[in-house]
């Protein structure tokens, strides 16, 4: 991805040359160009081509965002219960990703969705304990953070 | 209603929630029973509001002073990475000094594996 990201500044700043005025319009003009040709050229990549990989970081992203609103009103519903009745407890999470900064994303991920809240991660990194405030439900949780966020950091790391 | 109304309206809407949220964290840190449910209200909570704070500033000096403080980009972008990453360090070395969990807890599936390691 790095490489064609580079190669994609190189031909943009060929264009400036070429043009003979070094303007940040140009160099967007040959940017935009360039994209073009790194597009046509993709198959003698060895990977994807990278505006793959950076829409997915975007949803990503986007999933980020969601959630970290959607666990704040948990939380916030949680606090203004008169009596709390919540059944805290601590879960494992088999994790399917390898890298270690995938790991790292994955349980910053969790840490900021709804009620749940990373305590440890194995030796071997393959599980994840995660606190739970409301364990009632913890199958549905361990399946939509399965769904939404693995899913979509695999997407990234593809 | 004009296009700086409207922008004024947002900026104060943003800080205004963020100053709430941060508000019901703090009231959440105290009200719940023990380290891990509180760090619950604690990360979260406060994160957000600090976001939306910021998120607040950085459009009114946008729209006031025609100036975009990339300072403030950073300092969300920095809060975003580095909040969770020290409520799991928290966490964990709570867990790790054997702090109790409250009567509540209902299931520990990480004691078996940390006792069999000693």
């Amino acid at each position: 991805m790095a490489f064609q990201i580079i190669l994609n500044i190189f031909l943009a700043f060929l264009w400036m040359f070429f043009e003979g005025s070094m303007n940040a319009t140009t160099f967007i003009v040959g940017y935009l160009l360039g994209l073009l040709v790194v597009f046509f050229m993709r198959r003698f990549f060895s990977t994807r081509f990278y505006i793959h990989r950076l829409y997915a970081i975007l949803k990503l992203l986007l999933i980020f965002f969601k959630e970290l609103m959607l666990s704040n009103l948990a939380v916030l519903k949680v606090i203004f219960q008169p009596k709390l009745n919540i059944q805290p407890g601590i879960f494992a999470l088999e994790t399917k990703l390898k890298e270690d900064w995938e790991i790292t994303l994955l349980a910053n991920l969790i840490t900021l969705t709804p009620g749940t809240l990373v305590v440890d991660v194995s030796e071997d990194n393959k599980t994840l304990y995660i606190h739970a405030m409301d364990i009632g439900d913890v199958d549905e949780a361990v399946e939509s953070i399965r769904q939404s966020f693995e899913k979509a950091i695999m997407e990234v790391g593809r | 209603m004009n296009a700086s109304e409207i922008g004024e309206f947002l900026v104060v809407l943003l800080i205004l929630i963020g100053s709430i949220i941060s508000v019901i964290s703090a009231l959440g840190i105290i009200r719940f029973p023990d380290v891990y449910t509180r760090s619950h209200a604690a990360t979260k909570s406060a994160t957000l509001g600090v976001l939306l704070s910021l998120t607040g500033a950085f459009i009114y000096i946008w729209l006031t002073d025609h100036f975009i403080s990339v300072r403030l980009i950073l300092g969300i972008l920095f809060v975003f990475i580095t909040a969770p990453v020290s409520g799991h360090l928290i966490i964990r070395a709570a867990y790790r000094s054997h702090v109790e969990m409250t009567e509540d807890t209902v299931e520990d599936e990480l004691k078996p594996v940390l006792n069999d390691k000693r």
